[in-house]
């Protein structure tokens, strides 16, 4: 009996279990390496193409005509820096404020409305976006202009700050809300003074993420914010974007400027990259 | 009036009950969960609230702050009287009895965003009542009436979730008493902690009634034992007996009662 227990398995049963293993542990591992393997080409894809071009020059000068070298193409990171506020001005006050409403008033008849219409949102395309931003906001100004690209992206945004914050906020546990509750706290203190603060590094991160998410975009800008070769920063005109030089660059004929274009893109990544990574950082070190 | 039995006399009937139930259902949807209960709760007193699981005896606890107000689907029925005035009644705030009447929860539950200091005047500062200056004098207070001071006087400022398992209760005590309630509800509050940390919690409801009437829930009977004034015994929703913790304890008048403290059952 004993002996039996101590010996366990039989051996051929033993062995089959280590080659299953084996197989098991041996897929998944491969599937992370798939999943990893478009991030190390596009990284070293584009700093092979795209680090040479970039200098101080690059963030600090317009760009220069095709044809003369030296140029940059800071109009378009500021640009983008000035959409990406615009949009999370939008996306997170709404995206924020929805998401608090369905997790914390579930019963209310509007919230599995609410989740239904969001959850959809998440399904349009970018450009559909752009397209609502430009019947809101560029048909009324007779111009493409910065704020109808802030708004396009802004509404792409929102859908997923609504679901990250919704998630985060029911992640609270019920007995930190019936303490708040018991200490004769008024529900609008406890929602606003103890679970959003304990839910703020989930809300935080979903936020960074949506940002993420729409700083690529140059699909509903293309007809929105349009795009500037010259420094502007009246969000009423044509604002430029990192995607609408990488578009406009790409399709060009000149191969100075698709280097100007790997550059761009380069920078893109890494500033998503870095936000992520920075957030992520500053979250870890205050919960941990 | 006729003159109770000798040695039956009951000191406490003489005084004015502070929480006074009447008649009390509690309802989830359709089924009941707490049978017209009547009972008396005397000030600056334990009593202890006893039973199997699912006897409904945490149910009718949070009957008596209102807590059924946040739960879906929950209906209370009767009247709970405090001071007099009944709690349920159309005119009365339920944010405003949760301020006289605090709750204790069965697990440690301290804001994890907050520090040991933010936590005990969490309900203050909150509600925007007590000055910054005032504030310091509440936390020594409360700290010291739970017991907790002295292991916490040099990390005020350190996050609450870092303390031990036993101190976050105290803490969460000191947080209810850092308000002044009248009475604090407690339900199951050492069930989490180990038997030293609910040695000091029980040391801390003989001296803790000083301030304020106790309500608590237990499973533990020798608990409610070592630290009740009165015991109350649920059975399935209902009340079957309540009196003297001693008499509950040693004398007692139903035989489910006696069946239930002798272990037969729960």
């Amino acid at each position: 009996m004993t002996a039996r227990l101590l010996s366990g398995p039989d051996r051929a049963r033993r062995r089959r279990r280590r080659v299953t293993n084996a197989f098991a542990t041996g897929t998944i591992v491969l599937a992370a390496a798939i999943v990893l393997t478009p991030l190390v080409l596009v990284l070293v894809y584009l700093i092979g193409r795209g680090v040479g071009s970039i200098n101080l020059a690059f963030f600090t000068q317009l760009p220069a005509p095709a044809g003369e070298s030296g140029g940059g193409v800071a109009q378009a990171v500021v640009g983008t820096l000035e959409l990406l506020a615009l949009a999370s001005v939008i996306g997170l006050v709404i995206g924020i404020g929805t998401g608090v409403f369905v997790a914390e008033y579930p019963d209310h008849p509007l919230v599995p409305l609410v989740r239904l219409l969001s959850d959809a949102l998440i399904g349009i395309p970018a450009i559909v976006m752009g397209i609502v931003a430009y019947a809101l906001l560029v048909v009324p100004l007779r111009h493409f202009n910065g704020l109808s690209g802030g708004v396009s992206l802004g509404l792409i945004m929102i859908p997923y700050v609504v679901r990250a914050t919704d998630e985060v906020m029911r992640l609270v546990p019920r007995v930190v809300r019936e303490a708040g509750f018991a200490l004769g706290l008024p529900r609008w203190r406890v929602v606003l003074q103890i679970v959003i603060p304990s839910a703020a590094s989930g809300i935080v991160t979903g936020s960074m993420l949506a940002m993420a998410r729409v700083a690529g975009e140059a699909a509903p800008l293309l007809f929105t914010a349009f795009g500037n070769q010259y420094w502007n920063f009246d969000p009423l005109k044509p604002v430029a974007a990192l995607p609408l030089v990488i578009y406009t660059y790409s399709i060009s004929p000149y191969d100075s400027w698709h280097r100007i274009a790997s550059a761009s893109s380069l920078v893109l990544v890494v500033l998503v990259l870095l936000t992520t990574l920075l957030t992520r950082f500053v979250f870890a070190r205050r919960t941990g | 009036m006729t003159l109770p039995a000798q040695g039956t006399v009951d000191a406490e009937r003489l005084v004015e009950p502070i929480l006074e139930l009447d008649h009390v259902n509690v309802y989830y949807g359709q089924s009941r969960a707490v049978k017209d209960v009547s009972m008396a709760v005397r000030p600056n007193t334990v009593h202890a609230l006893i039973g199997a699981s699912g006897c409904g005896k945490t149910t009718l606890l949070r009957s008596l702050n209102r807590m059924h107000d946040l739960t879906k689907g929950a209906r209370v029925e009767g009247r709970v009287l405090f001071e007099g005035q009944d709690i349920y009644d159309r005119s009365i705030d339920p944010v405003a009895v949760r301020r006289v009447i605090g709750m204790v929860f069965q697990k440690p539950n301290p804001f994890p965003t907050m520090s040991v200091y933010d936590n005990v005047v969490a309900g203050l500062k909150l509600a925007g009542r007590v000055r910054r200056a005032q504030l310091d004098e509440v936390v020594e207070r409360s700290l010291a009436q739970a017991a907790l001071w002295d292991e916490v006087k040099d990390r005020l400022h350190a996050p609450a979730t870092g303390l031990s398992g036993g101190q976050q209760q105290r803490l969460c005590i000191a947080r209810s008493l850092a308000v002044d309630p009248a009475v604090l509800l407690m339900d199951e509050p050492t069930s989490a902690l180990d038997p030293q940390a609910t040695a000091r919690i029980e040391e801390l409801l003989a001296e803790l009634k000083r301030y304020v009437t106790i309500v608590i829930v237990t499973h533990n009977m020798q608990q409610a034992g070592r630290v009740s004034d009165r015991t109350a015994f649920m059975h399935l929703g209902e009340l079957i007996e309540q009196g003297p913790t001693d008499q509950i304890f040693t004398r007692p008048q139903q035989s489910l009662t006696e069946r239930y403290i002798s272990g037969h059952f729960g």
